[in-house]
């Protein structure tokens, strides 16, 4: 790979970077990537822009990064199997690369019936390890899926993949990062973590096989901002695992948004401790306000 | 087997708008399914009457996506027929294509048709094909995940799943759970490392077939 992308420099040179990530508003102002990526300079290494997250339509991820070139700042496509064949995400992939994007991070989707448009038909032509493999073959070896070769221009991308060390069985799990990896993976966002116990010994598991070394793995922080945020995060957002003591913390307290803000201080400094940790990668899910005192006061980050 | 339902009467209602109907079911799928049988077709009949909708008469094919058999049995009621201003068929949609090939009538499809499925128990169906073209079920020991993963997730599952259960329907098991326990009783783990290359599709838009 010719060009490294400021993550991947972060990550193999500093050995550990920190990534935010921003969503893309419901509507076509530019604006608005532009106030959060203002707000959030100086915070992150890199910021994730989202691909129709919870299967809700938003502008579109490769618009976003755009937005956010511009202003100077590096961003990761997030890409989603969920409404593109793979004509259209090969021909994603050289676009965004066209338009200088060097970060991508290959998801599979939230289902459609979970968002604004539940009868819409999903394509999910790949799942997420197959989308890496075809990225990774398009950089190294030059040719699209169907072994046709790329002309004019292989694209050069740093290449991630999503992780839950929550779901079950977390065997699995592993088995599961283990492919991305050995299809092309280089760096990992996990899901966000609050179940501490549970995502260290989804650690120990990846250490043992060795998987932190073949691979940079940024750990996921959510700050919860109110009951309400806890209350979904818990019940309604698949896979994932806030436990009761942090979920009682956040419910017992008289200022909600400290508590969510102290919380998620702990997690950090607990979590960035933890053996083959890279980094965080943090999404605050619209309270991206926040995190800039979180990246200053936790000392993670240094511009 | 092919697994129907059947549609809201609200809307068979506003499709039949008080027309003369003949009324036409179908003696498998659609019977085994409780859609389409005698049994469904006469009920159906009694629901429509007291409606208003008058029957002129009803007849089950066997089976009714078999063209010679619709010509055959439709003739010994072409006198109802005639009588009819809209035919309505309980049976699957491939049946209701062949009627309405037989007849010059409109034809109404009074059932939707969901999938290739399995009869768990009498009353319950289980999804276990969506007829992709090619068949590599000894990939994943024999559980789809082309048609049971509401995500066709061909190697391992989307990180969803909450204790073995299917992040889109509560009530049914996430293949991937079932694929990861069949293979670890097996002793057959190491099959997961293998990537499952992306489907070939291209047998799905083959759209006859003469031996
Ligand atoms: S692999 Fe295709 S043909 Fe085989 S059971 Fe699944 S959907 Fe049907
Ligand atoms: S929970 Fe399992 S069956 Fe459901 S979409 Fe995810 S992988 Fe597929």
């Amino acid at each position: 790979m010719g060009y490294r992308s400021n993550l991947e420099k972060a990550l193999s040179e500093r050995g550990f970077a920190v990534t935010v990530e921003i969503g893309p508003p419901k509507g076509c102002d530019p604006a608005r990537i532009r106030e959060k990526g203002e707000m959030l300079r100086g915070c992150a290494d890199a910021f994730n822009v989202t691909d129709n997250q919870t299967a809700v339509v938003r502008m579109s991820s490769m618009a976003g990064c755009c937005i956010l070139l511009g202003m100077g700042l590096e961003p990761v496509m997030q890409m989603s199997c969920r409404d593109r064949n793979r004509i259209a995400l090969q021909s994603d992939v050289l676009g965004a690369d066209a338009m200088g994007i060097r970060n991508i991070l290959c998801v599979t989707g939230d289902h459609q019936c979970f968002g604004n448009h539940p009868g819409s038909k999903g394509v999910y032509d790949l799942d997420s390890v197959q989308l890496i493999k075809i990225i990774r073959d398009m950089r190294d070896k030059g040719v699209f899926q169907s072994g046709d070769e790329v002309s004019f221009g292989k694209p050069e991308f740093f290449i991630g993949a999503a992780a839950n060390p929550f779901s079950d069985p977390c065997e699995l799990m592993v088995d599961h990062l283990e492919k991305k990896v050995v299809a092309g993976a280089e760096f990992v966002q996990t899901q966000s973590v609050f179940n501490l116990d549970r995502f260290v010994s989804w650690m120990d598991e990846v250490c043992s096989r060795g998987l932190d070394k073949k691979v940079h793995i940024l750990a996921g922080v959510t700050p919860l901002k109110s009951l309400k945020m806890a209350e979904r995060m818990k019940f309604h957002v698949p896979g994932v695992d806030l436990p009761d003591d942090i979920f009682n913390r956040i419910k017992d307290s008289k200022d909600q948004m400290r508590e969510g803000y102290e919380i998620s201080l702990e997690l950090i400094e607990q979590v960035k401790k933890i053996r083959g940790v890279h980094g965080l990668h943090i999404t605050a899910l619209f309270w991206e306000s926040i995190i800039p005192s979180i990246v200053r006061e936790s000392g993670i980050y240094h511009m | 087997m092919i697994i129907t339902k059947q549609k809201e009467l609200k809307d068979l209602l506003n499709r039949l708008n008080d027309k003369s109907v003949f009324i036409v079911g179908c003696s498998e799928c659609a019977t085994v399914c409780h859609t389409g049988g005698e049994k469904e077709v006469l009920a159906m009949k009694d629901v429509l009457q007291k409606k208003g909708v008058n029957i002129v008469g009803w007849v089950v094919l066997d089976p009714a996506c078999n063209l010679n058999n619709d010509k055959r049995l439709l003739k010994k009621h072409i006198k109802e027929l005639d009588a009819a201003d809209k035919v309505l068929v309980l049976a699957c949609g491939s049946g209701v294509q062949t009627v309405s090939e037989v007849l010059d009538k409109e034809v109404i499809a009074g059932i939707d048709t969901l999938f290739l499925g399995e009869i768990k128990r009498v009353n319950e169906f289980e999804k276990r094909c969506v007829t992709c073209g090619v068949c590599e079920l000894d990939f994943f020991e024999d559980f789809c995940p082309v048609s049971r993963c509401p995500k066709s997730m061909l190697n391992g599952p989307c990180g969803g799943s909450v204790n073995g259960k299917c992040e889109v329907n509560k009530d049914m098991d996430c293949v991937w759970s079932e694929i990861f326990s069949h293979l670890k009783e097996k002793g057959r783990l190491h099959k997961l490392k293998c990537i499952v290359e992306p489907k070939d599709w291209s047998n799905s838009v083959c759209i006859d077939r003469r031996l």
